[in-house]
């Protein structure tokens, strides 16, 4: 065990420093003077041109700078934005949890319809109902979540008027952010009908969001289910009469879980790639709507540091989804 | 034994009949198939079906609704845009431009993938640790995010969002070859090519790949309609195609501040992009039946 555990760790290494590689080239791939790019209209004198360059260090062997920069990460310092000035890393860290908080209410979503809805289509297997579902989830899967947005906001926000456009919460409500999470913060604020101001601009991006994952979900429980059910061990189940519910429920998805669950884990990448599109649309102060923003006012910084936090944080939960996956299925480990 | 071998060969149904013959079976796949169809021959002949120039302004009819609602015009079925341009026009010509993007995506990323891929799976374990290690590097960005990132270093243009859409596909190819090849190569038809004395070349693209080729065409299909559906997320966030082009996520995106308004902008171009992709995606699930051998037998 501890021999595989150490085995996944050192694969881990050299792939960090290889993307810390990448986002620190980024910046000096990019057409132009990043310098230049930070004075922006004004122009600036040579003295302050010669200052700047000293002070990032672009004087310095490229070597230097990589190294510079990789002991730099470690020590969590990833430089600061050209257009806030604030450091890098604390504005992930205040924005991070308004991603967190929609990407598990999408997860909720995903799973808490998916996978029920995959056991019925599985036990269910060619009737109406599986067909209809199955696709209904191909129809999922292919969708362009940017276009799934504003169909919703014509249907639910034009017509209907049930849900807020955009936004994490009404700006009548104000209070401050304890915790980042504005479910959370609504609660404690105690104000009236916050916590429901939140909720209702929570829904259509949580749905724009999970729809996805929530196909994904259905197809794979499905498929684990089917090759579950004809395995021996279910017939045995039958032929000592137990019930088809506790069958289903206890015997057979117990077993189909493992690769949904995989699935689950490995989805972490996809959403946050759909994290950048419904916090776009949705003007959710998170960290896609963050980095398609910092990418337009070119702070170059800020680019830099969120694309290596983002690969950083799937990269960790591919390892514990990993290790994981060793430990539940001890098959994998022999590998 | 020959004998045996001579009788039988005749009667072996020829590769691509056999596919078929699987293939038919899935009737969701060749509906996807006949609506695949239906999209390249709009995109072969857009300019002669479609009504109008696609960059064409009436402006005495902008913002027309479609010719079945009130205040609409069978001169233009689908409506018109803020600019007066004909939406179905726009939409045929669109297709051209979807068709395109995933035709030039899978072939940079297939052809690099595999070449990659032959390699890593021939090549010493150094190498190969060495390529895949750069591979695991590439997957661990968000598709969309690096992709993104990739376009901004390169410049927004529909051209550079192909790039950079087929380098973020790139190492599924590669994995999936190398992984093919390496099961492939410990069979004794190769080791008996090698004894006989083929090449390296010779022995990759000869006589492993073919026999590696089943995963690497459904992969191909997929990646098509990913193709499609990221370079219209691109146009849409303004980093693909750019205005006037009529791509369907940049026009997606030029219609955006009249959702409230006027649905039919924002309605047919998303339409447009879930049926091509729906259909593609049908298609790929019919071509995994047909080609896995596994589930085929079962």
């Amino acid at each position: 065990m501890l021999k595989f555990l150490l085995s996944r760790l050192l694969t881990f290494v050299p792939t960090f420093i290889g993307v810390t590689l990448i986002s620190f080239a980024f910046i000096r791939v990019l057409p132009g003077d990043p310098i230049i790019v930070m004075a922006g209209e004004r122009g600036m004198t040579d003295e302050r041109y010669a200052e700047l360059t000293a002070q990032y260090g672009f004087d310095k062997p490229m070597t230097v700078q990589f190294w510079d920069y990789l002991t730099g990460v470690l020590q969590g310092d990833l430089g600061q934005s050209f257009v806030t000035k604030r450091p890098v890393w604390d504005e992930f860290f205040s924005l991070f949890p308004a991603t967190l908080e929609l990407s598990v209410c999408a997860m909720i979503f995903a799973v808490g319809l998916g996978l029920p809805a995959g056991v019925i289509a599985a036990v269910n297997r060619g009737k109406l109902f599986d067909r209809t579902l199955m696709s209904a989830a191909l129809v999922g899967y292919s969708m362009p979540i940017f276009w799934w947005a504003l169909l919703l906001i014509i249907v639910f926000s034009g017509q209907l008027q049930w849900t807020p456009v955009s936004g994490r919460i009404d700006l009548i409500y104000y209070f401050s952010d304890a915790t980042g999470f504005m479910l959370i913060d609504s609660i404690r604020s105690g104000q009236d009908g916050a916590l429901w101001s939140a909720i209702r601009h929570l829904i259509l991006p949580t749905i724009v969001l999970g729809t996805i994952p929530l196909a994904v979900i259905a197809r794979q429980t499905r498929s684990a289910m089917l090759e579950v059910l004809g395995e021996d061990y279910i017939r045995t189940a039958r032929a000592k009469g137990l019930s088809p519910l506790r069958i289903n429920s206890v015997h057979a998805l117990r077993n189909a879980l493992i690769p949904v669950v995989t699935v689950i884990g490995l989805s972490v990448g996809t959403l946050l790639a759909g994290a950048i599109l419904t916090e776009t649309i949705f003007s959710w102060p998170g960290i896609g709507k963050w980095m398609v923003d910092s990418i337009f006012r070119r702070d170059y910084p800020v680019v830099q540091g969120g694309l290596l936090l983002i690969a950083v944080m799937v990269m960790i939960v591919n390892l514990t989804v990993d290790v994981l996956y060793g430990i539940i299925n001890p098959k994998i480990r022999k590998r | 034994m020959t004998d045996v071998t001579q009788t039988t060969a005749p009667d072996r149904p020829s590769a691509l009949r056999e596919f078929w013959y699987y293939f038919r079976e899935n009737r969701g796949a060749v509906f996807g198939l006949w609506i695949f169809g239906l999209f390249l021959l709009v995109a072969a002949f857009a300019p002669i079906l479609a009504p109008y120039d696609a960059t064409e302004q009436f402006r005495d009819y902008t913002l027309l609704p479609p010719a079945w609602q009130e205040g609409g015009s069978w001169a233009f079925p689908l409506g018109t845009d803020p600019l007066g341009r004909d939406m179905l026009s726009r939409l045929i010509e669109g297709a051209r431009f979807s068709f395109f993007v995933g035709v030039v995506v899978v072939t940079i990323a297939t052809t690099g993938g595999i070449i990659i891929g032959l390699i890593a799976g021939f090549a010493p374990r150094w190498l190969d640790t060495i390529i895949m290690r750069i591979m695991d590097i590439v997957l661990a960005f968000p598709s969309l995010l690096l992709a993104l990132v990739l376009v901004a270093i390169l410049g927004p243009s529909l051209t550079n969002a192909m790039i950079a859409i087929a380098i973020v596909l790139q190492p599924h190819y590669v994995r999936l070859t190398r992984a093919s090849v390496m099961s492939e190569r410990q069979k004794d038809y190769v080791t008996s090519a090698k004894v006989a004395g083929a090449r390296l070349p010779r022995l990759m693209f000869k006589t492993v790949l073919p026999n590696c080729l089943a995963p690497i065409i459904v992969q191909a299909a997929l990646s098509f309609s990913t193709a499609i559906l990221d370079a219209a997320a691109l146009g849409f966030l303004g980093m693909g195609a750019q205005p006037p082009t009529p791509e369907w996520g940049t026009m997606l995106a030029e219609a955006r501040e009249f959702i409230l308004r006027a649905w039919w902008v924002v309605t047919w171009p998303g339409v447009a992009i879930l049926i091509t992709v729906l259909a593609i995606n049908l298609m790929g699930d019919g071509l995994r039946d047909a080609l896995d051998p596994k589930l085929k037998r079962s």
